[in-house]
């Protein structure tokens, strides 16, 4: 039988859940007090809304029945432990702080963000509890993701919760001097859960989608709350790539390389988001790593192939990225272009000088890209030899099965 | 809330400074506290004889055995502290990171235990 109440509760919680949360945490100084009143906000939302109707703000109903549970809860535990009398106390009398609320609610769901990849928490702590409080992922859903125990993703957000409460972690947007610093590891952990998500380290498949999405969600969240260049171009880095997702895997899970992909497949509604977001980028003529980057994914997806994608060009923006974020993973992808735009005979040694260098020597990306160069030299036994090197790195089941087919490959030709 | 700043250094650094340096060095530490002092930030803090001067106690089954020095060769030793008054962990790595060893060595913020007697 249809509920209405019921449906529309529902919508309420999935529309509204985060922002009680964080508004709750604001006010009651505290992640766990917060969550158990949310759950008694809704709880009473259940008991309350069928007889009563759904409140013109559901919101405001429901942080101001949450704030009162928690003082119900605070003064009923507090007949055991007396300092919690005062902290009812100050909750009740705080009251005023309630007619604030909808201006403030943005404002604390980026509190909420920045406390939850505060740099004093482990990087595992901040990514485990940005999907936890901000995404509203159980524990469970984490540990699947990650491929990790769910005891373990537990424990992480124990601890992560304690630290904030023994260490005095702020629940507040950092200062304007501190906010670009702050920005850039809320964005290196958003990117780290798409990362994840897109070429997943370990495991069967190739992507995990359920990642993907989660971390474009919090990207589209931080464009709305802090629209800087580098925010819409890790939003726009995400789109890009996750467009590419339908044609980076065949039906049987195997991974097709950009350059020999159907790019009809590719998302056009993804695509025009993220060309839209490099545009806005664009007219504020400030470059940062993540729009650098989506920049140079832009260019693929206007590409119709991978012959006739601008290299020119895309060198050009591995040059700068270089600049804005010199890594041997930007230089080895810069060889690759170089490569494409040159021939494989100018990207080689640059590819070798960086692999001689052995900072890039665990990284099996490196020793495929070697291995694809010699290959398409037709320096088949040095191809060999990389593509067994990244083997023997490779822990993921599409990429181990990609290399293992180009093997086959170069074992079926003549030697040259 | 109260923090302590404990300051690690590499002792060997300091020995290999020109006087010039540790003296400029020193300069800031006395100006830091200083103005720390004035903003009602600084609750106390010492700095402290070299690693070589330190001795460890224990007692063991009611025996007092003492050792020369810490035991484990570490990079950098504890060389003082500073214990602060802050808002928030934020103000604490603020004041830390303006202590002249957080350049050279590192600062470790541990907030302290408060205890209701």
């Amino acid at each position: 039988m249809a509920d209405p109440i019921r449906d529309q509760l529902d919508a309420v919680y999935r529309r509204e859940s985060r922002r009680v949360l964080a508004t709750l945490i604001r006010l009651l100084g505290d992640f766990d007090l917060a969550e158990e009143a949310l759950h008694d906000a809704f709880r009473a939302a259940l008991e309350q809304w069928p007889g009563e109707g759904v409140p013109d703000q559901p919101r405001a109903w429901l942080v101001s029945a949450g704030r009162f549970k928690a003082i119900d809860s605070l003064r009923r535990r507090a007949r055991f432990d007396a300092s919690l009398t005062q902290i009812a106390d100050r909750l009740y009398s705080d009251s005023g702080a309630g007619a604030a609320l909808d201006e403030d609610v943005e404002d604390d769901r980026l509190r909420l963000i920045f406390t939850c990849c505060h740099p004093a928490l482990s990087a595992d702590a901040q990514v485990a509890l940005t999907l936890r409080e901000v995404c509203d992922l159980t524990t469970e859903e984490i540990a699947r993701a990650f491929l990790i125990p769910a005891p373990t993703v537990a424990q992480r957000i124990v601890r992560a919760k304690a630290k904030i409460r023994q260490a005095g972690i702020p629940y507040q947007v950092p200062s304007r001097d501190e906010l670009p610093q702050r920005i850039d590891n809320v964005l290196q952990v958003v990117y780290l859960v798409f990362n994840e998500g897109y070429a997943a380290t370990s495991g069967e498949s190739l992507t995990r989608h359920d990642l993907c999405s989660e971390a474009i969600r919090l990207g589209r969240l931080l464009v709305e709350l802090l629209p800087d260049p580098e925010t819409l171009g890790l939003l726009a880095l995400m789109l890009l790539h996750e467009s590419r997702r339908p044609a980076r895997a065949t039906a049987d899970g195997d991974l097709v390389l950009l350059d020999e992909q159907d790019r009809g497949l590719w998302n056009r509604a993804l695509i025009a988001e993220g060309l839209a977001l490099v545009k806005r980028i664009h007219a504020s003529r400030r470059f940062g790593a993540y729009s650098l980057q989506a920049a140079i994914a832009a260019v693929h997806a206007g590409a119709a192939s991978a012959a006739a994608t601008d290299w020119v060009r895309i060198v050009a923006l591995y040059d700068l990225l270089l600049r804005a974020d010199p890594s041997p993973v930007v230089e080895l992808n810069r060889g690759a272009a170089v490569a494409m735009r040159d021939g494989p005979a100018a990207g080689l040694p640059l590819v070798e000088a960086l692999l001689g260098r052995g900072e890039l020597q665990d990284y099996p990306l490196a020793h495929s890209a070697h291995a694809e160069l010699c290959r398409r030299l037709g320096r088949n036994d040095q191809a060999r030899a990389s593509y067994l090197r990244a083997l023997e790195l490779t822990r993921q089941a599409p990429q181990r099965r990609f290399i293992e087919r180009r093997l086959r490959e170069l074992a079926s030709q003549p030697p040259r | 809330m109260k923090y302590a700043c404990l300051i690690y250094d590499d002792e060997k650094l300091f020995d290999a400074m020109p006087k010039g340096e540790v003296d400029a060095i020193l300069g800031e530490y006395f100006a830091l506290s200083d103005e720390l002092g004035q903003s009602g930030h600084l609750l106390g803090g010492e700095a402290l004889m070299p690693v070589s001067s330190a001795t460890v106690v224990r007692v063991r089954q009611g025996r007092t055995s003492t050792t020369d020095g810490p035991y484990a060769e570490t990079k950098e030793q504890l060389g003082g502290f500073f214990l602060i008054e802050a808002r928030d962990l934020d103000e604490a790595i603020r004041i830390a990171a303006r202590i002249p060893s957080a350049r050279l060595g590192s600062i470790e913020v541990r907030p302290v235990m408060e205890f209701e007697r």
